[in-house]
């Protein structure tokens, strides 16, 4: 085989693998949306907030030190101890969760039955507002995030494929992170899944997304079933802020992945889990390929636009996506 | 006329227990305009109660004020002997009171058997933990709620598409669908809002048929709107008649039909 279309290959895991991770992002905003019509703008905020929490937890930072020193005049930034990591993710959990009912309780509540644009609106605002308690809790400092996760590139996976190519072929370069992160990305979908399919709790947050009059006449708790699902976005957030944070550090950027995933939701279409799916997918391996292919003709650096180009034309061509419900207007 | 607020016989035959419901002086406004005006009735257990009047009477409203859509400014609502606060629809779907809507509200991308299934959902306790593991009360629970769903779809002769999404089905199987959802749910009190409206007279004839079948099989109580006089005559044990807000008659088919009152409100006598 020509070392060409081993590195092509290669290009398609490691963009397959980068999908996941949009996919993951776009998972968050699709859950929301599709329960509730809200376009959730702060998704991004969350999965950084998330993180920020996850490594303070972690470090047995004390929450908003800063503002205690200020007022009472004090000196603690730390209560001395480390927490293991599962019981950190729980405890962020919980904290996501807090945060869920907050938002229902104190913001959407409120403003039921309100047009799409002012829910969106409600959302910018939610996403400032949790950045400042984020910077405020935890200091702005970029924090890096020893989950102990592998890094670096995988020994075996070079060694078990040197031998496919010719003299210059070394093997398929994987990032270590990539591979786990693809693993926990999929085992939360399957979860995702099974949850939405055969639990109780699943069948109502469909019942919902499908219609809030019926869903009422049933039985189900709207307020319930808005709270589940940004707690569920809270724990997609949670999943991808701990992976992208790992790869390049807890910082401000991270809330940046969310527009990522915007490109992903015009493929996919707004209300479709496999949409975001194979979306993700399809932006990761597209812009992978295109700068492997095309880079070199254009001088590079295309993986900044190519997905945007893409949803532009999506925009254009089929604006219900891939899987998204048909926009038809009867008359 | 008969004493309403004890049991009794019907004519075909069917005992007629105490009353399950009991509504007292409602009034329902909307800013300056009164829906409802100091309506008081009951439903008695086994009943199939039937509202009636002309459009904009307050039919729907007042169907709304028993599912706890509305909640009125004045009056009591008592259901099961004791006296209900003002709840949401979730709530009153708790307490076992299931409704159809006017125009469907049903779950259109789920399959027959999921929407059916969702009318479970209030007889579903397991928690989370042991729906997980699949195991113990979630799976038992599980295996009841199929049999029941089943037995409604049986009763209902929906096996044929069961499995089909109800954005796919015709109207007329929608409504039926929908029947199915509230009676899945094996409510104290059925509240149908126009369950044959729309609809040609063949299929008219077979929503009648299911719900004096729901009634009978299964005795459950039953309050519904509907516009078609002969249908209703046919169907209830007794009739509420509503015009602008009022009530202006209340008994059986033919004590409401010998009324001067009703028989004025349908053929529009002047309102001054």
């Amino acid at each position: 085989m020509s070392s060409d279309f081993l590195y092509g290959i290669e290009v398609i895991i490691n963009g397959l693998m980068a999908g996941v991770l949009y996919a993951l992002v776009a998972l968050g905003f699709v859950l929301i949306f599709k329960a509730s019509g809200i376009f959730n703008y702060a998704q991004g905020v969350m999965a950084l907030f998330a993180a920020l929490t996850l490594v303070g937890i972690m470090e047995g930072d004390v929450p908003f030190s800063y503002l205690i020193n200020a007022i009472f005049g004090t000196e603690i930034y730390n209560f001395g101890w480390t927490v293991p990591v599962l019981l950190a993710i729980a405890l962020t959990l919980v904290v996501m969760v807090i945060f869920a009912w907050a938002v229902q309780q104190f913001v959407f509540r409120h403003l039921v039955g309100q047009e799409p644009i002012i829910l969106f609106m409600a959302t910018i605002g939610l996403a400032y507002f949790l950045e400042g308690v984020g910077d405020l809790m935890w200091g702005s400092d970029i924090k890096t995030l020893a989950l102990g996760l592998p890094q670096g590139g995988s020994r075996w996976v070079e060694d078990m494929t040197v031998g496919l190519g010719g003299d210059d072929f070394y093997g398929f370069f994987i990032d270590k992170l990539d591979m786990v992160a693809t693993v926990v990305a999929i085992v939360l979908v399957a979860g995702l899944i099974l949850f939405a399919q055969y639990t109780k709790q699943g069948r109502a947050m469909r019942a919902v997304a499908d219609d809030h009059q019926a869903a009422l006449s049933v039985g189900i708790s709207l307020n319930f079933i808005w709270v589940l699902v940004w707690s569920l976005a809270g724990l997609v957030a949670l999943v991808a802020g701990v992976m992208w944070g790992a790869k390049s550090g807890v910082q401000f950027s991270l809330s940046l992945i969310a527009l990522k995933a915007l490109p992903v939701l015009m493929l996919g279409g707004f209300t479709s889990i496999p949409g975001a799916i194979v979306g993700g997918l399809i932006i990761g391996v597209g812009e992978k390929l295109f700068e492997f292919l095309i880079g070199p003709m254009v001088g590079g650096a295309t993986e900044n636009w190519f997905a945007y180009v893409l949803a532009l034309l999506f925009l254009v061509f089929r604006p219900q996506g891939l899987f998204g419900e048909k926009i038809i207007e009867r008359v | 006329m008969k004493d309403m607020l004890t049991p009794y016989v019907t004519e075909d035959g069917r005992q007629i227990g105490e009353v399950l419901m009991d509504m007292h002086n409602i009034t329902l406004r909307f800013g300056g305009v009164e829906a409802i005006k100091d309506i008081s009735f009951n439903i008695q257990e086994g009943e199939i109660r039937a509202i009636i009047g002309p459009n904009g009477a307050g039919k729907s409203s007042m169907l709304n004020v028993i599912s706890g859509f509305y909640n009125p400014q004045e009056g009591e609502v008592w259901f099961r002997g004791a006296k209900r606060p003002p709840m949401k629809p979730y709530q009153v779907a708790r307490l076992g009171i299931a409704r159809t809507f006017q125009n469907i509200a049903l779950f259109e991308g789920m399959s027959v058997l999921d929407n059916v299934m969702t009318g479970r959902l209030n007889h579903m306790d397991a928690s989370l933990f042991s729906q997980a593991l699949w195991r113990g009360r979630a799976e038992r629970e599980e295996t009841e709620n199929r049999e029941a769903v089943e037995k409604v779809i049986d009763f209902l002769e929906i096996q044929a598409i069961r499995k089909t999404p109800v954005g796919r089905l015709p109207y007329g199987l929608k409504k039926r669908v929908e029947l199915a959802r509230a009676l899945a749910a094996e409510p104290k009190l059925l509240l149908l809002d126009e369950p044959m409206a729309g609809m040609n007279v063949e299929e008219k004839e077979d929503m009648s048929r299911f719900i004096l079948d729901v009634n009978d099989e299964f005795g459950t109580t039953i309050a519904l709107i509907e516009h078609d006089m002969g249908v209703v005559m046919d169907l209830s044990d007794r009739v509420i008649v509503m015009d602008y807000g009022r009530k202006i008659g209340d008994g059986t088919p033919d004590e409401v039909r010998n009324n001067q009152e009703v028989i004025d409100a349908y053929l529009g006598v002047s309102h001054d």
